[in-house]
């Protein structure tokens, strides 16, 4: 242990010997490991959002549907659980939030325009704490409850449909025997969303006027339930797997819309890859700096192993100097990557590329996301990876002959 | 060899190992250099061809105000004239007119609301690409057939096959009920969900009867040779339109104004690994050039105590770290080259990718193009900052005393 600290000591005085090589290396590790953290902060943030903006749009963690729906989401396609049967079965069962919905698509016709959407027939007690929409963010009112005679549509549906609050919309969809099941509704209020597509595309209607329309009697197209964090779904899913038979089919959200749930994996791929490859550029200077290091003391190292010095010390010295190197960089890039991150997390506007951004699903404002555990991935990678690389040049010097070493001028 | 040249070339290798360590650097990020920018472009390309080719063409001509709304009476009136009288001259094949309507489908088992397109089938075959997808069946005939073809999954959605009949309820032109029963003559395949499971073509004539369209329609679909001439193409097929009705002219980023703006919000996080990269080989250069002039301290004392000056002793420096940077742009851009053209014959793919891309309308797997452009632009740009950063242990050499440095060891 005394060895160690003394070892230590010699690495440290070792590292400010020639200053200027150490500050230029512990440049190039501070400005790689900013940039390490900096953009996967950045894109952590954007998958983040996209994904609660995702789920938001696809609302539930966890999802029960007839085996068919999720290729043909048609009115055919329906949950045979009646209302007090959804409420034996999963009323009491603990779970965080459910709800049942009718989801079918549909026509919407104002009396200038026409348009297909997904018609939504929710509860909106039930529906709380799916966040589909912003309640609290709708012109007019929302829904008030499973039978509210009115419907709620997108901020921009209605404008391409030159409606408004309080005028009429016809609903137009099938019924099971594929007759055309229509109705009149009055609009009473007018969501807005994060994306355009989101207010394009869906309406909201109580679920039990909805049930009417479709003459589906007290029968649901899916079935949603909601865990505490949308990472980790086990729970509610094997929660919901034993509650239900092989009538249905259970899903994760990541099976629902399998974009999001590949871009979720994908994030921790392409964060590993983008360490990794900022550390190979900076292992040839790291690798470098410890050759020169060795190469300009030949003389001591060969003067120390003459004196009795092991060559696992010298070994250890080097080892120890390279990842204090690595440390010190590691730390400045890490306050760096901290203090230019944290002035950014109310958020980077980037409306420009909206449009753009809506392609990736992704909404126009970035918020930076440092999350912790990226941080410590990242640290430990170029930690362990710079011990490896120190590993080679460590080796060579503990090798010398202290003779040889000696007279080498 | 002039003797400064050679002077340089035996300073390099001096210490081979550390330049080939530094070489190493550079051959590394040029190598993902010229990889990822060939990809990137590979990409960028395919992207705009397929997006551009399903539907939007190079320019369209609408009416004012249709590009947003889509509304039914925002029209183009006398289409057909107004292309065939494009066609003459422009002196191209390229050119199509179209009518859209939003309706509702139905076949005997279900319904669905979708977006249907009224097309001249034998020009529409040279802009889109859609009818040359056609898996089943055939592509629309005459023009004034009740024929229609539809996509794959709304064929199977709809669970009708070629050769049977779908009833179309819609609303004309002015606001009136349109209705019509057409055959399912083909269905297409597109590969791109959104489309083949909401989109519709029929002959324009049909079209116009059936929406009560009295000889207009929405969009003058129009297609460059390529997309280098579509600005050139545009400002002629401007000057052309009779101005006293008000039609517009947009061009490939006005009707997709998603694509341009992905592709810069991509590139500008591309550009942002590229620069920190580049920037790391910079100080690895920075490094090494400050260790090879601070050792030659001595050397370098005496030479200026023999009369020679510092400016060409700065020039020596900076000949030697040119040397360097040019047998890793060499070498970095062959290996660039090589690693590409693999991927160029085997084509890239990683898991996930095809969910991630179908977004942009790409295959699941990539052929990058290894051009001279992107073999070269990014090695380039090492070089010129390897250059950069030579410059400051060149430029120190001014503040060299010849007596104390002779005094250095």
């Amino acid at each position: 242990m005394q060895m160690f600290f003394v070892l230590s000591r010699l690495a440290w005085r070792y590292l400010w010997r020639n200053h200027r090589r150490t500050i230029v290396m512990l440049s190039a590790i501070a400005v790689g490991t900013w940039a390490m953290i900096f953009m996967t902060a950045l894109t952590r943030g954007m998958v983040d959002q996209m994904i609660v903006d995702g789920i938001s749009v696809i609302p539930g963690h966890v999802q029960i549907h007839d085996p068919e729906y999720l290729d043909d989401p048609s009115v055919n396609n329906r949950v045979a659980f009646s209302d007090t049967e959804l409420a034996t079965r999963f009323g009491d069962a603990g779970f965080t939030a459910w709800a049942a919905r009718v989801r079918v698509p549909a026509v919407v016709t104002s009396e200038r325009e026409s348009r297909g959407i997904t018609l939504l027939g929710i509860d909106p007690a039930a529906e709380k704490s799916f966040s589909f929409v912003d309640y609290d963010n709708v012109d007019g009112r929302f829904l008030e409850g499973p039978n509210d005679k009115g419907i709620v549509l997108g901020a921009k549906l209605a404008d391409t449909l030159e409606t408004r609050v309080g005028k009429r919309v016809v609903l137009m969809s099938q019924d099971p025997d594929n007759e055309i099941a229509d109705r009149g509704f009055r609009v009473v209020g007018l969501f807005h969303a994060e994306m355009e597509t989101t207010e394009e595309s869906y309406a909201f209607v109580g679920k039990h006027t909805a049930q009417n329309m479709l003459r589906i009697g007290d029968t649901v197209s899916e079935v949603v339930f909601l865990g505490e964090d949308y990472r980790d779904v086990e729970p509610v899913y094997s929660k919901v797997v034993g509650l239900v038979d092989d009538s249905v089919r259970v899903s994760r959200w990541t099976e629902v819309d399998t974009y999001l749930g590949t871009m979720m994996g994908m994030m921790d791929g392409f964060m590993l890859i983008w360490v990794i490859v900022i550390f190979l550029a900076l292992s040839f200077g790291l690798v470098n700096t410890l050759v020169m290091a060795v190469f300009e003391r030949i003389r001591e190292i060969g003067l120390m192993l003459a004196l009795g010095m092991k060559p696992s010390s010298i070994l250890g010295q080097i080892l120890i100097e390279s990842m204090m190197l690595l440390a010190v960089g590691l730390a400045i890039g890490d306050l760096l990557a901290w203090a230019t991150i944290k002035p950014l997390e109310s958020g980077i506007d980037i409306s420009v590329v909206a449009k753009g951004m809506e392609m990736f699903g992704a909404a126009s404002v970035l918020y930076p996301n440092l999350d912790i555990d990226d941080v410590i991935l990242s640290n430990v990678v170029v930690m362990i990876l710079g011990f490896l690389a120190s590993l080679s040049p460590a080796w060579r010097a503990s090798r010398y002959e202290p003779v040889e070493a000696i007279t080498k001028v | 060899m002039n003797i400064v040249l050679r002077l340089a070339w035996r300073n390099l290798w001096r210490h081979a190992r550390r330049t080939w360590l530094t070489i190493g650097a550079m051959v590394f990020s040029n190598t993902l250099l010229v990889f990822m920018i060939s990809l990137q472009f590979g990409m960028y390309g395919l992207m705009i061809d397929n997006t551009l080719q399903v539907f939007s063409g190079h320019m369209q001509i609408q009416a004012p105000g249709y590009k947003d709304d889509q509304k039914m009476r925002q029209v183009v009136p006398n289409v057909r004239p107004l292309a065939a009288h494009l066609r003459q001259e422009l002196d191209s094949d390229l050119v199509t007119a179209r009518g859209w309507a939003f309706g509702l489908a139905s076949s005997e088992e279900r319904s669905y609301g979708i977006g249907i397109y009224g097309v001249e089938p034998e020009f529409e075959a040279k802009v889109s690409n859609i009818p040359g997808l056609i898996a089943q069946g055939r592509y629309l005939g005459k023009d004034d057939a009740s024929e229609i073809v539809i996509g794959e999954m709304l064929a199977r959605n709809l669970r009708i096959g070629v050769g049977d009949e779908l009833t179309l309820l819609g609303s004309g032109v002015d606001g009136s009920f349109a209705a019509a029963v057409v055959n399912v003559v083909g269905i297409f395949n597109s590969g791109v969900r959104e489309i083949d499971r909401n989109i519709a073509e029929m002959p324009l004539g049909t079209f116009q009867d059936v929406f009560y369209m009295n000889g207009a329609g929405h969009q003058v679909v129009i297609l460059a040779p390529d997309l280098d001439q579509a600005d050139a193409l545009q400002l002629r097929v401007e000057a052309m339109l009779p101005g006293d009705d008000g039609l517009v002219v947009h061009g490939w980023d006005a009707l997709q104004p998603g694509l341009r703006q992905a592709i810069q919000a991509d590139m500008s996080s591309a550009f942002f690994m590229y620069g920190i990269l580049v920037i790391l080989v910079a100080f690895s250069v920075l490094n090494t050039q400050l260790m090879s002039v601070l050792e030659r301290t001595h050397e370098f004392g005496i030479v200026m105590a023999l009369g020679l000056k510092p400016g060409r002793l700065g020039r020596l420096v900076m000949l030697e770290t040119a040397m360097m940077g040019f047998i890793g742009l060499l070498l970095g851009a062959i290996c660039g080259a090589l690693f590409t053209t693999w991927f160029t014959v085997n084509g890239f793919s990683y898991p996930g990718m095809e969910e991630m891309v179908a977004n942009f309308n790409l295959p699941g797997r990539v052929y990058p193009r290894a051009t001279l452009l992107t073999s070269f632009a990014g090695p380039l740009v090492v070089f010129l900052f390897t250059l950069a950063a030579a410059t400051y242990p060149a430029l120190r050499l001014h503040r060299l005393h010849p007596v104390e440095a002779m005094r250095t060891n």
